[in-house]
């Protein structure tokens, strides 16, 4: 039995000569298999407080009183409101405008307004219940609809935290030139990451050392940047620590900072260590989710499919403070044209503001939503225009040498053709499409095939990586080793173990030669956060430089040879650092020459590579319960170089399966702002009966720009499910569907409404699908 | 974790005699507590409001399978795993077995009890409309003595149940001889495995010369309590198998549900499924031709 | 200030066998298992991921049977026998599916993965050869966000093959 290609693949032996390409064990998963791993919530210090949030709890309003149960003995708490902030009170990101305690006016149902702590975590549930309060209540927008209409400004001057315009071309003259103009209107809803581990920070204050917080979280100066403004204090007194992390998904990308301002700002008032730790709840609740979106087609076509041009309007709903919904807008604006050549188009989209917590990054950051679109309407195209959607796709995708719809010239040898044959010959397109087509008209289980072709920029989009400026280090050590210095983080991607590979491959030395400090800002130099796909590509090439540095170093020293064995390299770090001390290398990023964007017309080259996809997804659907399965996954993809055969193949299940959820299962229920279903008992996520089996296929092309040629993979998987799944059920059932979540109850009244309104009119009009 | 465990008082007495004198000493002031995955559930989210407990999970009396010539008795302290392993549940009562087999993971079948799912009497509870089709009683103890009722007549509104304050379940009789009867039990919940029911549906008929003789319909999830179709079951016994059955047992059977729109589902999505169902049933039957 | 008093009349006496060795601790009666275990004895491999008994993370061996730790008021769980993941390697030498774990890729953040392992040396228990379908079955209460569990069905299914089950 064997249910993944390359499980076989980890060697826990000795390295070969080669490590680029081989599945070494994980670096930490000795830990993670025996128990022995230490997560937030597993440590506990002498004399420890542990702390929780009184939310605000109503949408939008004006405090008038915050009141305290005469019941509770608050003499044992420590009670902190915004007047306790000692710097800033905001959690500094790109806009200030969130802050870390509510002051007076309420913008959404989680807000945090008050902080206790109690040394006896089971006194703090009681606690807040027992603080009240009051407010005067404000009319609020639960919606992107009703945020657009402006009948209440409730964020800036126009409830807009960002918008984009890309053009290109002249779009409109198409129209008067088309054979079809096809529009369409598509949603994707909120959803939650789900990391198993719940959000948790512990805060110790020195007034000496000043603050440090250990923590679950991604981005270990993200939240360095955050304290500093909030706590008052310099640099040099805001530590901050990564602990093991149970899973992020970019879900520890931005809020860490909320949770470590909370417990720094509990720890300096109580002066001891202050651990805040969330319960599921409170994390499903409060915490970011995907943004939802809604995005709007009009193409113009000619006759044999070919697109002319276009109009795509992207909106996303951004919640209550402006957060990272500007960079999560502009990558799903960037990837919204799909992988298909538009001679002209134009792009307008907009974040806009809501009376909900704010939605976040997410694996993916916008680009599965637009995805979602492009990747419907593709089917919607192909159906009216009367092409296959293979033949539709085929007949529109981008070449070498043409450009996106930023006007980034495609210089790698991509041929997506090839990829989507290749897809479609490992899932059986042709035959399945005809069986079910046979068998549909008796069954009351209906089959369909869909498919997505998509593509993901990795790293930072634009400009970005340049502001990053990301530096490396490495150390020789006493013992002969190697240490990697790098804030980026390992929540389960296996940053740890690729970068190892990395250093290991570019020093010629053993894999186990290899170590990576502890993500810690006193000791790790800012490589940039750990998102965007960026780190084994963007990362990884800096590892790799501060190898040669390192190297180099000893070589010009003349401490090592020319040329060398694993042994001597060891002998000659060992030898160095006894005579002369500290051994390092430092690398900082360099932007490739010729690389051009502009900021302002949304021009150039977004990203340093795009990895490609095609992925085919089989589907039935139960006519007795509804219920849309997924029976047949296959997921082909080149993402420049497989550096890790068995973690490439474990974060693109990983994020199929998640991206299954996205499509079928993870409905966010909101009332007045509010999710609901905060629990796991009714917030459903795939389990281990819900997957089908999924057939990986890696292409390699290589990369230029990244580490030994790789490109940026976490977040790929999770642009395609969606719409191949969705494209599938229409297939099967010939009803459009252009809304996830899809649930059961969604497709028997769209099947309803499809009989009812079959009934109404005599001489049935085909609907497009 | 919204509990606070000083706050409440945990006693395991090691005999139900023991257990029962306790009930009877302050009727209604302690709750009894068996495998704790319903309770400990709400003890968690800091919504137990009974702060005295007596734990229920390791007395052995509630714990037999008695099998009789007439019917089988099963302890209400049993596990699913319990049920799920006993060869004769599995071979004459397979369809409890399968509910067992659809109430959560292994780990919880392994903790929750058959008592525990019919005291906490939701509407979604799986073996509910199981022990209902199967025309089970209830045999009810208190210190005082015992009492046996129909399981159906047990639920009496909305978590409300004829269970007095000073009662333990003791266990759950179901008669045996059921060789003539085809049986059918479907579970539709929000994913394969590990989820709440949004509907539940357990028939059983007996048929002779294409005619139905005897038919037993329960639903879950389609009203306050876990429910007989007697309406429905009236309007197709007797009938022969034919065309016209599902659409004459449907509308009877839209009649006397009362589904509800809440976090899991609709009112509309319940009344078509569960008339799905039955239509999946009927259509198995020897003899059916007709399209669902 | 910050001195409460902690009521610690109502504390009983529980004795259990954790990993083989025999430990006494105080606790409340309604003290989850899971608190005993992480918090009374420092076995913090066992997670919390819910505390509702649906993802597994705290799954244990109680008695021998697979059940969820934080559902266990401790009463119940005195004079049982349990396993946690930290009584799986014997002397630093991995248990063979701790190793299967390692090999397959099947724990990516490692939160899920006490349980998980667990729970698939509870099924190989009961089944030494499991099909893909009672692999399912038997990891069904464990959530795993990372892998999209088929890493985890080739580590039980290698364990099975190699016939190390039992
Ligand atoms: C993750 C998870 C998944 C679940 N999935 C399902 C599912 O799919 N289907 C389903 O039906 N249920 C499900 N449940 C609910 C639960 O497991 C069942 O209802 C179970 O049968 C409860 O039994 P217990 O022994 O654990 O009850 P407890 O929690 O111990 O008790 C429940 C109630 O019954 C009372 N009680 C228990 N035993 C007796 C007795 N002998 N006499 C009188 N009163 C008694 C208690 O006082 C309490 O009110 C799930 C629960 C969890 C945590
Ligand atoms: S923490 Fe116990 S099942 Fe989730
Ligand atoms: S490995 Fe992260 S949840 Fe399973």
């Amino acid at each position: 039995m064997r249910f993944c290609a390359y499980c076989e693949g980890v060697k826990l032996t000795e390295s070969e000569e080669t490590i680029i390409g081989t599945s070494v064990p994980r670096k930490e998963g000795r830990d993670k298999v025996t128990g022995a791993a230490r997560y937030v919530d597993d440590i506990r210090l002498p004399g420890m407080l542990y702390g929780a949030t009184v939310r605000s709890k109503i949408a939008r309003g004006k405090i008038k009183r915050i009141s305290f149960s005469p019941e509770i003995d608050w003499n044992e708490y420590v009670i902190a409101t915004a007047k306790d902030v000692p710097g800033k009170n905001c959690i500094a990101l790109i806009l200030d405008d969130q802050p870390c305690l509510v002051d007076g006016v309420i913008n959404h149902p989680e807000e945090p307004v008050v902080l206790i702590a109690h040394p006896d975590k089971h006194a703090l549930a009681k606690a807040v219940e027992g603080v009240v309060i009051e407010s005067d209540p404000l009319p609020a927008i639960y919606s992107m609809e009703g945020s657009e209409k402006q009948s209440e400004i409730i964020w800036g001057t126009d409830n807009i935290f960002k918008s984009f315009l890309i053009e290109k071309g002249d779009v409109d003259r198409v129209w008067a030139e088309a054979d079809f103009i096809v529009e369409g209107e598509y949603f994707t809803g909120a959803q939650e990451h789900l990391y198993i581990e719940n959000n948790g920070m512990i805060a110790v204050f020195d007034s000496v050392a000043g603050v440090t917080v250990w923590g679950s979280l991604q981005c270990p100066f993200y939240v360095h940047k955050a304290l500093m403004a909030l706590c008052g204090l310099p640099e040099e007194k805001i530590r901050v620590v990564q602990l093991e992390t149970g899973g992020a998904f970019g879900g520890k990308e931005e809020y860490p900072s909320m949770i470590a301002g909370h417990a720094s700002i509990l720890a300096m008032k109580s002066g001891r260590p202050v651990k805040i730790v969330y319960d599921r709840l409170e994390d499903m609740v409060a915490t970011t989710k995907r943004h939802p979106s809604r995005t709007r087609h009009r193409t113009a076509l000619r006759k044999d499919g070919k697109i002319l041009g276009g109009e795509i309007d992207f909106t996303i709903d951004g919640g209550a403070y402006a957060t990272l919904s500007s960079v999560v807008l502009s990558r799903g604006t960037i990837h919204a044209g799909g992988p298909y050549l538009w001679p002209s188009v134009r792009i307008r989209s907009k974040a806009v503001a809501t009376n909900t917590p704010p939605h976040g990054a997410f694996r993916g950051f916008g680009a599965p939503q637009s995805l979602f679109a492009m990747e419907r309407h593709m089917d919607r195209i192909a159906k009216i225009v009367g092409l296959s959607p293979v033949e539709i796709r085929r007949r529109n995708f981008l070449q070498p040498g043409q450009t996106t719809t930023t006007e980034q010239v495609i210089r790698e040898p991509i041929n997506l053709s090839d990829l989507l044959d290749k897809s479609l010959a490992h899932a059986s397109y042709k035959a399945k499409k005809e069986n079910f087509a046979r068998e549909n008209k008796t069954s009351s289980i209906k089959k369909g095939m869909g498919i997505a072709a998509f593509l993901h920029g990795a790293g930072f989009t634009g400009s970005g990586e340049r502001y990053l400026d990301s530096v490396v280090g490495m150390e020789g050590t006493a013992d002969g080793s190697v240490r990697i210095l790098v804030s980026s983080t390992e929540f389960g991607q296996g940053t740890n173990t690729v970068l190892c590979q990395i250093a290991a491959e570019a020093l010629g030395i053993p894999y186990e030669s290899v170590t990576i400090a502890q993500a810690d800002t006193t000791i790790v130099p800012n490589s940039g956060p750990t998102v965007a796909s960026r780190t084994a590509m963007i990362v990884g090439n800096l590892v790799r430089s501060a190898a040669i540095g390192l190297k180099q170093t000893l070589q010009l020293d003349g401490t090592l040879k020319k040329t060398f064995k694993p042994a001597e390299f060891g002998a000659a770090c060992r030898k160095y650092v006894a005579e002369k001390g500290l051994l390092r290398s430092l690398a900082r990023y360099n932007s490739p020459e010729g690389v051009y964007w502009d900021d302002v017309t949304y021009k150039g080259e977004a990203y340093a590579a795009y990895a490609w996809a095609v992925y085919v997804a089989e589907v039935s659907v139960d006519l007795t319960t509804y219920a849309a399965k997924v029976e047949n996954f296959v997921a082909l993809q080149e993402i420049g170089k497989v550096l890790h055969p068995v973690l490439a193949e474990g974060q693109i299940i990983g994020g199929i399966a998640q991206a299954i959820g996205l499509a079928l299962y993870e409905k966010v229920l909101w009332q007045n702002g509010r999710m609901l279903n905060g629990q796991m008992t009714n917030y459903i996520m795939p389990a281990s009966c819900d997957l089908p089996p999924i057939r990986v296929v890696f292409e390699e092309i290589g990369n230029p720009h990244g580490a030994y040629g790789a490109k940026g993979i976490g977040e790929l998987p999770m642009d395609g499910p969606a719409p191949a799944i969705l494209n599938a059920i229409v297939d099967a059932l010939g009803v459009p569907f252009d809304s996830i979540p899809l649930l059961p109850e969604d497709i028997l009244e769209a099947i309803t409404r499809r009989v009812q309104s079959r009934q109404q009119i005599t001489s049935p009009q085909e609907s497009p699908c | 974790m919204r509990a606070n465990p000083t706050e409440y008082e945990l006693v395991a007495p090691g005999t139900l005699q023991e257990a029962l004198a306790l009930h009877a000493s302050e009727p209604g002031s302690w709750l009894p507590i068996a495998g704790g995955t319903d309770l400990m559930v709400l003890y968690a989210a800091g919504r137990l409001q009974s702060r005295k407990l007596i734990s229920i999970a390791a007395l052995r009396e509630l714990r037999n399978i008695e099998v009789a010539s007439a019917e089988v008795r099963v302890g209400a302290g049993c596990t699913y795993t319990d049920l799920r392993q006993h060869p004769v549940i599995t071979k004459e009562f397979p369809l409890l077995a399968r509910a067992a087999a659809w109430t959560g993971g292994i780990a919880n079948q392994n903790r929750g009890t058959l008592g525990g799912n019919i005291a906490n009497a939701s509407p979604a509870g799986d073996s509910l409309p199981v022990l209902l089709a199967y025309d089970a009683d209830l045999i009810l103890v208190s210190a005082s003595g015992e009492r046996r009722i129909p399981y159906r007549t047990f639920h009496t509104g909305y978590k409300k149940t004829l269970l007095a304050p000073d009662e333990l379940i003791h266990s759950i009789c179901m008669p045996r001889n059921l060789s003539g009867y085809k049986c059918y039990a479907r579970k539709v919940g929000a994913r394969n495995a590990q989820a709440i029911s949004k509907v539940f549906l357990a028939a059983m008929v007996r048929i002779s010369n294409a005619t139905i003789k005897d038919i037993r319909l329960a639903a879950g999830s389609v009203g306050p309590v876990p429910i007989r179709l007697a309406g429905t079951e009236r309007a197709l016994a007797g009938q022969p198998i034919n065309d016209s059955l599902l659409e004459l047992a449907g509308k009877v059977m839209a009649e006397e549900i009362q589904p509800i729109d809440d976090i899991r589902s609709t009112a509309g999505y319940r009344t078509v499924v569960l008339r799905n169902l039955l239509g999946e049933f009927l259509q198995s039957l020897p003899g059916a031709r007709f399209a669902s | 200030m910050l001195n409460p008093r902690l009521p610690d009349g109502t504390r009983l006496e529980i004795s259990l066998t954790v990993n083989g060795a025999a430990r006494t601790i105080h606790a409340y009666p309604m003290t989850r298992l899971l608190d005993v275990l992480r918090e009374e004895l420092n076995l913090t491999g066992t997670k919390e991921g819910c505390g509702e008994g649906e993802c597994g993370s705290c799954s244990i061996l109680m008695d021998g049977f697979l059940v969820n730790s934080c559902l266990i008021p401790a009463l119940q769980a005195n004079g049982t026998s349990i396993v946690t993941i930290e009584g799986l390697a014997n002397d630093n030498r991995l248990h063979p599916l701790q190793k299967a774990f390692l090999e397959c890729g099947a724990a990516q953040c490692g939160i899920c993965t006490p349980g998980m392992i667990l729970a698939a040396l509870h099924l190989l228990d009961k089944i030494p050869q499991p099909s893909l379908d009672e692999i399912r079955e038997g990891l069904s209460g464990n959530l795993c966000r990372c892998t999209g569990y088929f890493q985890i069905f080739e580590a039980v299914a290698k364990l099975s093959r190699n016939g190390v089950a039992d």
